[in-house]
């Protein structure tokens, strides 16, 4: 749905009389499959609006191909605007109009009839629950009700591919987990969607495969299992109450032991996939007769991942 | 058909924010009215006329430039509101003609002058100021124009500068040589009339002037449209690229 071959970007910034060549994007490959929530992570400053803006039209890339919902991006950019819809990160709406007046506006912005954009917009408030404060103004509209209105917006002309650039950005948990509900919907309709994200338990809990950028390219793509699966394995924390050293013996010739580790209580054990090892790792212990104190199955997160494909964890960039 | 359909698309959401909040329009038409009741009056003893009506006469169609000029040049800055709040970048994803984007909003300015011009041509009648119905429809395309390459010129200047705090300066820097250098408040004369040469609102007031002493023939005027219908023209196509912003 989304193909792109070596999309570079650069920009020109001025810092007193030196003008400085920044290349925000350096050669971005991707390839996103029709009917998937891709989800798009990096630090700040990695590239992923630049290319996100570049996949919607609205700035023209310096190199590369690409093709987004059938359409040539770089030949065809009126095509491409059809078939997508894009949100933008910090809204779309104008304080002084209401859902509705929004809704119907963008629509004819696509060419449609006035009566069709009125019949849709009806249609958006209601599958969005804006019925309620349709004929409101924006600017009364919650963070979240706001959010909504953006990506109503966004599908109100039916389009293949939706862009959401950090959608879930400054919403309370509730209207998260809401808004993670209104995209999987829009999934179920068949729309592809590509989303920005900064927050990592909402890529894995949300996204069907996902592409990390770092430094204007991409570091790593596949599921959020794949990638991983790619890391090290898990990792068992075995809690025992001294005698440490001989249990660790006793593991040492184990087969399925990746890597082991004494700490202070217990012992660290990496395997390849924990719940397939805890039985035969409690069976081991039951054997030589060894009490347990814990047991605990660590899985690496994909902050893990981020931590391992850009050098530094997602939260401190 | 499409770019038409388009600006008047934007025409009528812009229009609607106006109606529905018109304090901008009455604070636009404040300005002028100030100098028609508290200027107007001492310029019969500074002009060479005989009295009042006359003074009023040479007065007005230049408060109505004023009007257009300044009307139109500050529309940057709702348009820096409309880019910070998303609105822009979600009209530039749709297919929507790029020229109407700016097109729609600078009709806007030209529709709100229009009332304010008009409000003004009534009010200043009772002062002596008379008008050929022909000649005023001449001077309102005339105003029309300057609301139009005002309108585009900032709107490309704040897709530029992109911040109120850039723009407010340049603005107030540009607007009042040109205010001064336009022969509305008083007559020039001297190296300033030269200079004023330059200054395509001068040669605006002078038409107006004519038209509204019955002389439509004066070459004046034809020259002051053919003037501005140019820079009408450049202004557009400077900011309908900036819409497009590279991108076709």
């Amino acid at each position: 749905m989304i193909e792109t071959k070596g999309l570079r970007k650069s920009f020109k910034s001025r810092q007193g009389r030196e003008t400085k060549t920044v290349e925000a994007v350096r050669g971005v490959d991707l390839f996103v499959q029709p009917g998937e929530i891709f989800g798009f992570l990096g630090p700040n400053g990695a590239g992923k609006t630049t290319t996100l803006r570049m996949l919607a039209t609205l700035i023209e890339p310096d190199d590369g191909e690409a093709t987004v919902a059938g359409a040539d991006l770089r030949k065809d950019p009126g095509e491409v605007r059809r078939r997508i819809g894009y949100v933008a990160q910090g809204g779309t709406t104008w304080d002084e109009v209401s859902a509705r007046e929004e809704l119907v506006l963008h629509a004819r912005m696509y060419g449609i009839s006035k009566v069709e954009a009125q019949r849709r917009a009806v249609r958006a408030l209601d599958a969005f629950q804006l019925t309620e404060y349709a004929d409101r103004k924006c600017k009364t509209y919650s963070g979240g009700q706001r959010r909504r209105v953006d990506i109503a917006l966004g599908i109100i002309h039916e389009p293949k591919v939706l862009f959401l650039d950090e959608p879930t950005t400054g919403l309370d948990p509730q209207s998260r987990a809401h808004m993670w509900d209104e995209i999987r919907r829009l999934r179920a309709e068949g729309i592809t969607i590509f989303v920005t994200t900064h927050y990592l338990e909402e890529a894995d809990a949300l996204c069907d495969r996902m592409a990390i950028m770092d430094h204007g390219l991409i570091v790593a793509e596949g599921t959020p299992a794949e990638l991983k699966r790619e890391i090290s394995g898990d990792v068992v924390t075995v809690g025992l109450n001294g005698s440490t050293p001989k249990v660790a013996e006793l593991f040492d010739t184990e087969p399925y032991i990746k890597k082991l580790e004494t700490v202070d209580d217990g012992l660290r054990l990496y395997v390849d996939e924990g719940a397939t090892v805890i039985p035969l790792i409690l069976r081991k212990l039951d054997g030589a007769g060894i009490a347990l104190g814990s047991i605990e199955l660590h899985r690496p997160s994909l902050d893990d991942v981020f931590l391992e494909k850009t050098g530094r964890s997602l939260r401190e960039s | 058909m499409k770019p038409f359909r388009d600006t008047w698309l934007i025409f009528q959401r812009q229009t609607l924010l106006i109606l529905r909040n018109p304090v901008w329009l009455i604070i636009g038409v404040l300005q002028p009215l100030y100098f028609l009741l508290l200027f107007g009056p001492l310029l019969k003893d500074a002009l060479p006329v005989s009295n009042a009506a006359e003074a009023y006469r040479i007065f007005v169609p230049g408060l109505l430039v004023m009007l257009a000029m300044f009307g139109a040049m500050f529309t940057g800055f709702g348009l820096i509101a409309e880019l910070r709040a998303g609105v822009i970048e979600r009209s530039r994803v749709t297919p929507i003609s790029r020229i109407a984007l700016m097109l729609g909003r600078a009709l806007r300015d030209v529709a709100t002058l229009l009332v304010q011009a008009l409000l003004i041509t009534l009010l200043a009648i009772p002062f002596g100021l008379t008008v050929h119905i022909g000649n005023l429809l001449l001077a309102f395309l005339m105003l029309g124009l300057i609301g139009v390459m005002m309108s585009a010129a900032s709107n490309a200047l704040a897709l530029k500068l992109k911040t109120e705090d850039a723009l407010a300066p340049f603005m107030n820097g540009l607007a009042q040589p040109l205010l001064l250098l336009s022969g509305i408040l008083l007559p020039l004369t001297g190296w300033l009339a030269t200079v004023a040469k330059f200054n395509p609102f001068a040669w605006a007031v002078d038409a107006s002037r004519a038209l509204f002493a019955g002389n439509a023939g004066d070459p004046k005027v034809w020259q002051s449209l053919l003037i501005l219908g140019v820079l009408t023209v450049a202004a557009l196509m400077w900011a309908g690229r900036s819409f497009a912003r590279g991108v076709r």
